[in-house]
């Protein structure tokens, strides 16, 4: 017991020491959170629109002044030509072009069916995605107003159904009380993952490993206290990231502190258990940053914090089953948007759990046999 | 149990690579013990066998009456280790190191500072230095302070003087002497042929082989052969003329000499000088020398 209080001394004390490392453990949620957080959003505004007005009639102008009425299109250009607007779409000038035929106000007056045509710039898929859902949107309105209108005259004679939405657990759909909780289960990884595997295969490319082997210190006990200070700097990290988020955008907490930060240890213990696996079988700091950075880009993109995994084939759902971000991706948010409680998720955290256990298993034993 | 290290027919192999072919060897309690041999002979392997860090292939190790494999714990903390490569954390300043490794021996540096004091107050006025920082003689008396802190009863070396200054390795082999004095078996690897002759007794190693387990002086006198060092100006034309000669044994270079030693002993001075003379060699200078370890370890390596 005081030999790991011997071992978690040096640890801290090596950390603390390298100037960059000891500071910047702290100063990367505080980055992380202020800038990753809003900066990853969805929320699209102006999207910048081209009219080919062809119609040129009070109802063409009605549909274009109700387009620049909402918040998210911008009418950068009008054209009569549509190679002009095809040309504008080329040098990405605008992202949305709007072609309405001539006639089209005579057309609707008589209660005709016309076509409009719109072309999306889909470089950017999801983009092209949401500016096309946005301008259902205004379309659907419109064409109501003109429903109601003409129906207006003949009292009512169309069946009208309305829909009224709300969105649970997030109801402004703010999409930064979506990204952060997910950005925390990112920050808490990362420290995890890179530093300290980096921190181990640095006692091998060293060769201090050497030294350390032939002191009576046993090899749990040389794990164990590489990992503690991790664990102990990811939590200290987690709670900054959680105040500053609630501070600095308002983020709600609706779970318990105490779920969240459970969740997280273990979630800790997996990562760093992967991050020891990976540093026995590499040599060099330099092959494990190539080892470390291919498993975190996979475990982050493949977790649900920018696509939702319910979306992915049936394939990259199995394979999330092994992927620790994932789980607490899920449980970050479920906790902090939702408040769901500890029997709510005790499915994800015994997963979790046992991933974590499992990681840590082999990593110990190819540990022992290796170096 | 009067021996510190029993090797009986070690064998270790890494893929293809054997780098141990049956070594077997013994070292005295108390003895500075060296074992010579060019890089890649197979001294670090066997020396990582000794201190627990590898387990042999096949064999038996026995060190301080302790079996190497299975009475390891106990065995680590009788051992002193200095691997060949500066292995101590360069982020931690001298004192701290020491205080780490007394620390994780479960002793302090108090305790034992005696051991190390002669050592120590070396590069003690640097104790708030960075190990990093040190110079490669002040790095190598930390790492032989830490190795000593937990007072073993074998120190193993492996090529502690490498890349050490003339002067540094002098002094370091006056310190081993003193530690010997105090009871403390010494084995120390070296590619230096000059060191040997400071060891009590010398094991020549090559290729995972032992040649030949001796002390220094009786290893030179069994050498068969009367030898000769030769010099003139032309050193290149020297050794091919030399090599030449119709009653040429082996010759090489050795610093700024040539060592020949003739197909028989019945080679003498005169007629080298008189053959050397016919050549126009200018600044000829033959005399007969006694053998060198270098000289016999040569003469091993062309017999095996």
């Amino acid at each position: 017991m005081r030999t790991m209080l011997f071992l978690l001394r040096k640890e801290f004390k090596q950390l603390f020491r390298d100037r960059f490392i000891g500071k910047a453990i702290f100063a990367i949620p505080i980055v992380q959170m202020l800038v990753l957080v809003p900066a990853i959003t969805y929320e699209i505004r102006d999207v910048k629109m081209c009219i080919v007005d062809h119609d040129q009639s009070v109802e063409s102008r009605k549909l274009v002044s109700q387009l620049e009425g909402s918040s998210f299109f911008r009418v950068k250009y009008t054209t009569f030509s549509e190679r002009e607007a095809n040309d504008l779409m080329h040098r990405d000038k605008v992202d949305l072009i709007l072609q309405i035929p001539s006639g089209f106000g005579r057309e609707t007056g008589r209660g005709n069916p016309v076509r409009l045509m719109v072309t999306a710039n889909a470089i950017n898929a999801s983009r092209a995605q949401l500016a096309w859902g946005y301008f259902s949107g205004v379309m659907r309105d419109y064409q109501m107003n003109l429903v109601t209108a003409k129906a207006g005259t003949a009292s009512l004679t169309m069946p009208r159904i309305d829909l009224t939405s709300r969105h649970w657990y997030n109801e402004s759909l703010n999409y930064i009380y979506y990204m952060l909780p997910g950005v925390l289960g990112i920050l808490v990884a990362a420290i995890g993952f890179m530093l300290a595997g980096l921190n181990m295969v640095k006692e091998k490319e060293s060769g201090t490993i050497e030294q350390i082997n032939v002191t009576p210190v046993r090899k749990y006990q040389f794990i164990a206290a590489k990992m503690i200070p991790y664990i102990v700097i990811g939590l200290i990290d987690l709670a900054i990231g959680i105040s500053l988020g609630m501070l600095a955008f308002g983020m709600p907490f609706e779970g318990s502190a105490a779920l969240l930060f459970l969740s997280s240890f273990i979630f800790m213990i997996g990562a760093l258990g992967l991050a020891l696996l990976i540093s026995t079988i590499t040599s060099s700091q330099q092959q494990y940053m190539f080892a470390g950075f291919f498993f975190l880009i996979i475990f982050m993109l493949m977790s649900g914090i920018f696509t939702p995994m319910d979306s992915m084939p049936a394939w990259a759902q199995k394979i999330n089953l092994l992927n620790p971000v994932a789980y607490i991706m899920r449980i970050n948010r479920m906790i902090m948007l939702k408040g769901s409680t500890f029997a709510d998720i005790s499915r994800d955290i015994f997963s979790l759990l046992v991933l974590s256990v499992l990681f840590t298993f082999f990593a110990i034993r190819k540990y022992r046999k290796t170096v | 149990m009067n021996q510190a290290i029993l090797s009986e027919d070690i064998r270790k192999s890494f893929g293809e690579v054997k780098a141990l072919q049956g070594v077997s060897l013994d070292v005295g309690r108390g003895e500075i013990f060296g074992l010579i041999g060019p890089d890649g002979a197979g001294k670090t392997t066997l020396f990582r066998i000794i201190t627990t860090l590898m387990l042999p292939d096949a064999g038996r190790m026995t060190v301080l009456g302790l079996d190497a494999v299975s009475g390891y714990k106990t065995l680590r903390r009788k051992i002193g280790y200095m691997p060949g490569r500066f292995s101590l954390y360069q982020d931690l300043s001298v004192e701290e190191n020491l205080h780490f490794y007394a620390t994780v021996f479960g002793t302090t540096v108090r305790e034992n500072y005696d051991l190390i004091a002669d050592i120590y107050s070396h590069i003690e006025p640097f104790k708030k230095r960075l190990a990093g920082q040190l110079s490669g003689g002040m790095k190598q008396k930390l790492a032989l302070s830490c190795a000593l802190i937990h007072k073993p009863e074998l120190l193993v070396l492996d090529e502690p003087t490498t890349g050490v200054d003339a002067v540094s390795r002098k002094e370091f082999w006056e310190m081993l002497k003193k530690l010997q004095q105090k009871g403390i078996t010494i084995l120390v690897s070296t590619p230096y042929m000059d060191e040997a002759t400071l060891c009590d007794r010398v094991a020549l190693i090559q290729g995972g082989r032992i040649l030949d387990v001796d002390t220094p002086r009786r290893i030179t006198e069994k050498f068969p052969h009367r030898i000769f060092q030769v010099r003139s100006d032309e050193m290149f034309r020297l050794i091919t003329d030399l090599r030449d000669f119709k009653k040429a044994g082996s010759v090489f270079a050795f610093g700024q000499y040539v060592h020949f030693t003739g197909l028989d002993d019945e080679v003498e001075c005169v007629e080298l000088d008189n053959y050397l003379d016919k050549l126009n060699h200018t600044n000829v200078l033959v005399e007969e020398i006694a053998p060198g370890i270098e000289d016999v370890f040569i003469h091993l390596m062309k017999v095996s």
